[in-house]
C-alpha cells in the first residue's frame, strides 16, 4: 500500500515540479533585461541535467581515478599499488584473459548472426515472425536469460534422465554421448556463457544491420544481377563494403558490452570455474575483499579498455554534424 | 523451322525446371533460419512451460514430455507467497516507474535547450556527454555508493531513482536533440513560433509533436531500469522490502540452483511486464534503436 502511494506521489509531483522550475525560471528571466535573460535562460533549462551528470557521472569517474591510488578505505596514496596488484594477481588476470575471450567470440558472434539473420530473414514470407523471435531476448533482463540458460545447459550424469535441453538433445542425436556440464567444464564453460550474451543482443544487431541493409541502393544491387554476378559474389562484393560502416558501428557496440559485461556471469556461475570478468571482480573487490582502491584501479583499466570508442563515437558525431550543417 | 507452339512448350519447361532449382536452392536457406529461430524460441519456451509443471515432474523428465504430465500453479503462488516476488513485482515498478518519467523529463528540457537556444559551450558541453555514454558505471559506483551512505540515503528509493537517471541521462538527451533538432528546423517557418517564449514553443509546440521520439526512450529506459541487477544491487541491496526482481531472482539462483520449479515461475514473472510492454510497442522501440544506435 505504503509503495502505491508512493509511486502515485512520484509520477504527479516529479512533472509538477520541474515544470513549476521551469516557471520559476521565467518568471525570474522576466525581470532582467531582455538580452541578459537570453543569455541567462539556457542554464536555468539545462541545471537540473548538468547536476545530475556531474553528480553521478563526472565527479565519481574523477574521484574514481584518484582513489585508484589510494589504499583500501581511501585514506592513504599507495602510488601504483593497486594497479601492481591488479596485473599480477591470479583472479584479477584470469578475469582479463576471460574478458579477452569475450570481445572476441561475443562480438563475432552477435555480429554473425546479426548479418545472417537481417540478410535471410527479409527473403522468407516468415522473416517477420524470425526477426520477432530473435528481438524477444532484448525485452528481458540478463537475470532471466541467465535462469532460462542455465537451465538449457542443466547436467545429470549419464544414465539419468537428462532434464537439460542441450545435453537431451545431443544424448539422442549423437550416438554413444555423454552429457557435458557446461558450465563447469573448462573447455565449455566460457564458450556457454558467451553464447547467452549473444543470444541476448543479437536482435540488437539485427535491427541495426537490416537498416543498413535497406540503405543500399536497390539499382545497385540490381545492375550486379544483370551483369550475371551470383548472389555469393554480390554479397561479397558490394552488399558487404557498403555495410562495413554498420558493422563497425554494432562491433564496437558490442566490444563495450563485451568488456561491461557482468549479470550473466554472475547470475550463472557467480565467477567460478575459471569463468570470472573484470566487472564481476571489481563487485567483489568492492562488496567481498572491500578493498575500494583496487575496485577503483579496476574500474579504471576497464575506462581505459573502453576510451578508444569514446573518441571514435565524438569523431563520428562531430563527422555527422559537419554534414549536417 | 520450330514451331512457336514447341518454343512455349520449351520455355515453359525451363521455367518449370528454374522454378525447382529455386525451391531446391532455398532449401538451405529455410533450413538455416528455422534452426536459428528455434535455438531462439526453444529455450523460453522450456522456461514458459517448465514453470507450470510439478517439481517432481520437472526433477525426473524433460521439459518436452510435459504434455503427458500434469500443470499446476502452485509453484507461482509459492515464489509469490513465500519468496517475497510479490513484494519485488512491486518494488521493480516502484525503481522502474518514477526513474523513467523523470529521465523524459529533464531530458527533454535540456535536448531542446541544446537543440533550441544558442550559449557558450554549447558544443563542448555536448561532446562531453557523448563521451559518457560509454563510460562504464563502474567508474562511478565508489563515489556515489559513499556520497548515498554519508547522506544515509543508501537503500532508498529516491536514491534510485536519481542514480538512473544520471545514468540515463547522456543517452536520453543525445536521442531527443537530434529529434528535436529537425524538428525545429522544419517549424521555423510556422508562424506560432514566432515572438512566443521559449517555455510555450516547448510545451504546446516541441512536446506534442514529438510523442514517438519520447516513446521510443520511454521504452529504453523502462527495459533497462527493469532489467538492471548492478545499479539495484549496489544502491538498493538485497532487503526483500526494497530489493526489485532482478535481485530477488538472482538471489534464488543462488539459493535454490536446482530448484527449477521455482527459479523458472520467477524468471517468468520477472518477463512479463517487460514482454508485454516490449510486443505491443516494439514499433517504437525498433525505431528508438535506428536512432540511439552510439549507445554503448
Amino acid at each position: 500500500m505504503n509503495h502505491i502511494v508512493m509511486l502515485l506521489l512520484a509520477s504527479v509531483s516529479i512533472p509538477l515540479a520541474l515544470i513549476g522550475y521551469l516557471a520559476l525560471g521565467e518568471g525570474f528571466l522576466s525581470r532582467l533585461a531582455k538580452n541578459t535573460a537570453h543569455r541567462v535562460r539556457p542554464w536555468i533549462w539545462i541545471a537540473p541535467a548538468l547536476i545530475l551528470l556531474c553528480v553521478f557521472l563526472v565527479y565519481p569517474t574523477l574521484s574514481t581515478a584518484l582513489s585508484s591510488f589510494k589504499d583500501a578505505t581511501g585514506d592513504l596514496f599507495v602510488g601504483l599499488a593497486n594497479y601492481k596488484f591488479i596485473f599480477t594477481n591470479p583472479d584479477t588476470l584470469a578475469s582479463m584473459k576471460n574478458n579477452l575471450l569475450w570481445l572476441v567470440f561475443f562480438t563475432v558472434g552477435s555480429v554473425l548472426f546479426g548479418l545472417i539473420t537481417a540478410i535471410l530473414a527479409d527473403r522468407v514470407r516468415y522473416g517477420g515472425v524470425v526477426k520477432t523471435v530473435m528481438f524477444m531476448p532484448m525485452a528481458i533482463s540478463n537475470v532471466a536469460a541467465g535462469v532460462i540458460w542455465k537451465f538449457m545447459y542443466d547436467y545429470r550424469p549419464a544414465g539419468l534422465p537428462q532434464t537439460g535441453t542441450v545435453n537431451a538433445v545431443l544424448s539422442s542425436v549423437v550416438p554413444g554421448f555423454e552429457p557435458i556440464a557446461w558450465l563447469i567444464q573448462p573447455a565449455t564453460n566460457n564458450g556457454a556463457l558467451i553464447f547467452v550474451g549473444v543470444w541476448m543482443v543479437v536482435g540488437f544487431c539485427t535491427v541495426i544491420l537490416s537498416a543498413g541493409l535497406r540503405n543500399i541502393s536497390e539499382e545497385v544491387l540490381e545492375a550486379a544481377k544483370i551483369d550475371g554476378a551470383t548472389d555469393w559474389q554480390t554479397f561479397r562484393s558490394i552488399t558487404l563494403p557498403l555495410l562495413m560502416p554498420t558493422v563497425l558501428v554494432v562491433a564496437t557496440t558490442m566490444v563495450i558490452n563485451a568488456l561491461k559485461i557482468f549479470d550473466i556471469v554472475y547470475v550463472m556461475t557467480n565467477g567460478n570455474y575459471n569463468t570470472d570478468v573484470i566487472a564481476n571482480q571489481m563487485y567483489k573487490q568492492l562488496f567481498v575483499t572491500q578493498h575500494s582502491g583496487q575496485a577503483s584501479a579496476i574500474a579504471i583499466i576497464l575506462l581505459i579498455a573502453i576510451a578508444p570508442v569514446m573518441v571514435v563515437n565524438i569523431r563520428r558525431y562531430r563527422e555527422q554534424m559537419g554534414s549536417a550543417a | 523451322m520450330t514451331s512457336p507452339r514447341i518454343i512455349v512448350r520449351q520455355a515453359e519447361k525451363a521455367k518449370n525446371n528454374a522454378k525447382t532449382r529455386a525451391v531446391l536452392s532455398s532449401i538451405p536457406l529455410h533450413v538455416v533460419l528455422l534452426v536459428i529461430a528455434s535455438l531462439w524460441f526453444i529455450p523460453a519456451l522450456g522456461l514458459l512451460v517448465s514453470s507450470f509443471r510439478p517439481p517432481d515432474a520437472i526433477a525426473n523428465s524433460g521439459w518436452w514430455t510435459a504434455l503427458s504430465g500434469s500443470f499446476t500453479l502452485e509453484n507461482y503462488q509459492n515464489v509469490l507467497q513465500h519468496n517475497d516476488l510479490g513484494q519485488a513485482f512491486l518494488n521493480s515498478v516502484l525503481v522502474t516507474v518514477p526513474t523513467t518519467i523523470m529521465t523524459l523529463l529533464i531530458a527533454s528540457i535540456t535536448a531542446f535547450a541544446f537543440a533550441w537556444m544558442k550559449f557558450a559551450g554549447r558544443d563542448l558541453m555536448f561532446y562531453i556527454i557523448v563521451g559518457l555514454l560509454v563510460v562504464p558505471i563502474q567508474m562511478t559506483m565508489v563515489p556515489v555508493l559513499k556520497m548515498f551512505t554519508s547522506l544515509g540515503i543508501t537503500g532508498t528509493f529516491p536514491a534510485i531513482w536519481l542514480a538512473h537517471t544520471g545514468y540515463g541521462l547522456p543517452f536520453a538527451i543525445y536521442l531527443l536533440r537530434a529529434f528535436f533538432s529537425e524538428l525545429l528546423k522544419e517549424m521555423l517557418e510556422s508562424a506560432e513560433i514566432d515572438g512566443a517564449s521559449p517555455l510555450v514553443i516547448f510545451l504546446r509546440l516541441v512536446l506534442p509533436t514529438s510523442v514517438s521520439a519520447l516513446a521510443s526512450l520511454g521504452i529504453f529506459q523502462f527495459l533497462w531500469v527493469w532489467n538492471d541487477l548492478l545499479i539495484a544491487l549496489i544502491y538498493l541491496g538485497g532487503q526483500p522490502s526494497v530489493a526489485p526482481l532482478t535481485v530477488m531472482v538472482s538471489n534464488l539462483v543462488n539459493q535454490y540452483g536446482q530448484g527449477w520449479q521455482l527459479l523458472t515461475a520467477a524468471a517468468f514473472l520477472s518477463m512479463i511486464l517487460p514482454l508485454m510492454v516490449f510486443f505491443s510497442l516494439q514499433r517504437y522501440f525498433v525505431r528508438g534503436i535506428l536512432a540511439g544506435s552510439v549507445k554503448g
